[in-house]
C-alpha cells in the first residue's frame, strides 16, 4: 500500500495522546491508593493539555486524507458495520472527556459539588478518567481493526495489528509522560519511565512476531484465482493502459526495495533499543535532555514504523497491475 | 430477488478495448458528470476509468494462450466495500443489486477502494470522490431509449457479443443460463465476495476422429477388391477388367 504521511501522522499522534491520557490517570490512581506521591492539580491540568492537543493535531491530520474535508461529519454515520466510522466517533469523545477531566482538575470539582460527598481526593476526575480510560482503549481497538479488518490485506488482517497499535500508543505516550515528569513531577520518572521500559520491550516481541509472521504469509490470491485460469504459468502482458492510473499509484509504496528494507532496520533501530538506552541513561542521569531525545527518537522511529506498516501490506489488487504492455 | 451482473465470455473476447472507449465515453457525459483525465495527450496520461482490458499470456511458447480479460466492478452479492464506507456513500441497491457510490455522499477517504480486493474502484482525481462501474444504471432503466438499447455500454459496444448483460438470480436468463451451460466462475472465490459477475472460460473446439471415420470398415469397393480377378486374357468391358 501506498503509504500516506496524513495517515501515519493521525495513527502516532493520537498513540501518543492516548497514552499519555492513560500515564496522568495511571498516576492519579496510584496517588489515590498511596503507591505513588500525589501531584498537584496543575500537573494534570497541564497533562491532559497536552494530550489534548496531541488528539486534536492527530484529527487535524486525517483531514488531510479526506478528497472533501468539508463532508467529514458524515462519516459518523455508518458506525454499525465501519471501524473507521467507530474511530470517526470515538476520537472527538475522547477528546471531550480528556478535555472534561483537565477542566475538572482545573477548577478543582469533586463529586460534592454535585451533592455525592466521597471521602476521595479527585473522586470526579477518578469517574471522569475511568470514561476516557475506556474510550482510548476503543480508539485503540477501532484504529488496528480499521486495518485488521481487512481479511485480504493479509500482513493487517492479525490481532497483532491492534495490540501493537495499543502497545505503540502506550509505549510512546508513557515516554512522553516521562519526559513530562522530568518538567513536572521529578517523584514520578522512574515510574513512568520504567513503565515505559516494560511496555516498549512488550511490544518489541510482539511487533517482531508480526515480522516473522509477515515473511511466512502464504497470499490467497494469486494469479490463477485472480483471472480464475488455472494453469501454473501466467504473466500479464498488458494492465490495459499506458500512463499510470489510480490503482497503479495508490497500492504501491514505490520505494526502491534499499530502501524498503532499510526502513524496517532503522525503525527496529529507532523505537526500540535507542530510546530504551537514551532512556536509561536519562533516568541516571535525571536528564531532560537524554529524556527527550528518547523521546524525539522514537517517535521518530514510530512515523517510520508506520511507514513500514504501510508499505508492507501487498493488496491482492495488485495481481491486475504488474505490467504496463 | 433481482442481481443485474455482466457475463463476460473469454472465449470470445478479442481484447479490442471497445468496451472500454464506450464506457469512458457514456460515463464521461452524463449526469453524474465528467471522469477526469490528466495529460490525456502528454507523457505521462491518467485518467478514471470503470472497465479496463486487461491481457494476460498463459503457458509457455509454443504451447501459449492469449486470453484478453475485461475487469470493471463485478458488483459483489457480499460487498466488502460497502460495509467499510464510513458515510453510507457506497451502497447496494437491494432492488437490482448495483453497487453503486453516492458522489455527494464521498468523503474520498479511499477506504473502499482498500478493501476491494479486484482494484476496480478508481478516485476521480480532480472532483476527489470515488467512482466506479453502475452497470449504466442511467441507461438500463432509461425508457426513453428503444428496449433493446436499455444495456450497459460496453455490452452494446462489444463487437463479438463477449459480453452479456442480465439478473443472475432467474435461472431462466440469458446469463444464467450462459454460466450454467459454459461453465461460468467468479474471480477470486477464496475471498467469499460473491461476485454477481461471472466469467466463462476459454473453450477449445476439437474434432475428435476415429479410425473406422478414416478407413470404413465395411467400404463397398474394399469388398469388391477381394474378388477374384479375371485374367488378364479375359477380354472385359466393365470396371473388374483387368486392362
Amino acid at each position: 500500500m501506498h503509504p500516506a504521511f496524513s495517515v501515519i501522522f493521525l495513527t502516532t499522534l493520537i498513540g501518543v495522546g492516548q497514552g499519555l491520557f492513560l500515564a496522568l490517570y495511571t498516576a492519579q490512581v496510584y496517588s489515590t491508593v498511596e503507591l505513588l506521591p500525589a501531584q498537584p492539580n496543575s500537573f494534570y491540568v497541564l497533562g491532559s493539555a497536552i494530550s489534548f492537543a496531541l488528539l486534536f493535531a492527530g484529527l487535524v491530520a486525517s483531514f488531510f486524507h479526506l478528497g472533501h474535508p468539508e463532508r467529514a461529519w458524515r462519516s459518523a454515520a455508518r458506525w454499525r458495520t465501519s471501524w473507521l466510522s467507530r474511530e470517526v466517533i470515538v476520537l472527538p469523545a475522547l477528546m471531550g472527556a480528556v478535555a472534561v477531566y483537565g477542566i475538572v482538575y482545573h477548577l478543582d470539582l469533586r463529586l460534592k459539588d454535585f451533592g455525592f460527598a466521597t471521602s476521595v481526593d479527585g473522586d470526579l476526575a477518578l469517574v471522569v478518567g475511568a470514561g476516557g480510560v475506556a474510550l482510548s482503549f476503543l480508539l485503540f481497538l477501532c484504529t488496528g481493526m480499521i486495518y485488521a479488518c481487512i481479511k485480504f490485506l493479509q500482513e493487517w488482517a492479525t490481532w497483532l495489528t491492534v495490540v501493537n497499535y495499543t502497545l505503540f500508543g502506550l509505549a510512546s505516550g508513557f515516554l512522553l509522560a516521562t519526559v513530562y515528569a522530568a518538567y513536572q513531577a521529578p517523584a514520578l520518572i522512574y515510574f513512568y519511565g520504567v513503565s515505559t521500559a516494560v511496555i516498549t520491550l512488550v511490544v518489541c516481541v510482539t511487533r517482531v512476531a508480526s515480522l516473522i509472521r509477515n515473511t511466512r504469509l502464504r497470499y490467497k490470491s494469486t494469479i490463477q484465482t485472480a483471472i480464475g485460469v488455472r494453469h501454473a504459468r501466467i504473466v500479464q502482458k498488458s494492465q490495459g493502459f499506458m500512463g499510470g492510473s489510480f490503482n497503479t499509484r495508490d497500492f504501491f509504496h514505490g520505494a526502491a526495495p534499499w530502501l524498503f528494507r532499510s526502513i524496517k532496520w532503522v525503525f527496529l533501530v529507532l523505537v526500540f533499543p535507542l530510546p530504551l538506552a537514551l532512556l536509561s541513561f536519562g533516568m541516571i542521569d535525571r536528564s531532560v535532555t537524554l529524556l527527550t531525545a528518547a523521546f524525539v527518537v522514537q517517535y521518530l522511529g514510530l512515523l517510520a514504523e508506520r511507514w513500514f506498516f504501510f508499505a508492507q501490506a501487498n493488496h491482492p489488487q495488485n495481481l491486475y497491475y504488474q505490467t504496463i504492455s | 430477488m433481482t442481481q443485474l451482473a455482466l457475463v463476460i465470455d473469454l472465449n470470445v473476447c478479442v481484447g479490442c478495448h471497445a468496451c472500454v472507449t464506450s464506457c469512458k465515453e457514456w460515463n464521461t457525459s452524463g449526469e453524474a458528470g465528467y471522469l477526469s483525465d490528466d495529460r490525456p495527450y502528454g507523457e505521462d496520461p491518467t485518467g478514471t476509468f470503470f472497465n479496463r482490458v486487461q491481457t494476460f499470456e498463459v503457458g509457455e511458447f509454443p504451447n501459449t494462450d492469449t486470453v484478453h480479460f475485461p475487469k470493471s466492478c463485478l458488483h459483489c452479492e457480499d460487498p466488502p466495500c460497502v460495509p467499510v464506507c464510513p458515510t453510507g456513500a457506497s451502497y447496494k441497491r437491494p432492488e437490482d443489486g448495483i453497487v453503486l457510490v453516492d458522489y455527494d455522499k464521498c468523503i474520498g477517504c479511499k477506504y473502499c477502494a482498500w478493501a476491494c480486493p479486484y482494484g476496480v474502484r478508481e478516485i476521480d482525481e480532480h472532483q476527489k470522490v470515488m467512482k466506479k462501474c453502475t452497470l449504466c444504471v442511467d441507461r438500463i432503466y432509461d425508457a426513453a431509449l428503444p428496449e433493446a438499447e436499455r444495456k450497459p455500454a460496453c455490452v452494446m459496444a462489444c463487437p463479438t457479443s463477449a459480453r452479456l448483460f442480465g439478473d443472475v438470480h432467474d435461472p431462466d436468463s440469458e446469463v444464467s443460463i450462459a454460466i450454467s451451460e459454459s461453465g461460468g466462475y467468479a474471480l477470486m472465490p477464496e475471498w467469499g465476495t460473491k461476485p454477481a459477475n461471472h466469467y466463462l472460460p476459454r473453450r477449445k473446439t476439437r474434432i475428435k476422429i476415429h479410425d473406422d471415420e478414416l478407413m470404413r470398415a465395411d467400404n463397398p469397393l474394399k469388398k469388391e477388391g477381394v474378388q477374384p480377378k479375371p485374367d488378364v486374357k479375359e477380354p472385359s468391358l466393365d470396371d473388374v477388367t483387368s486392362w
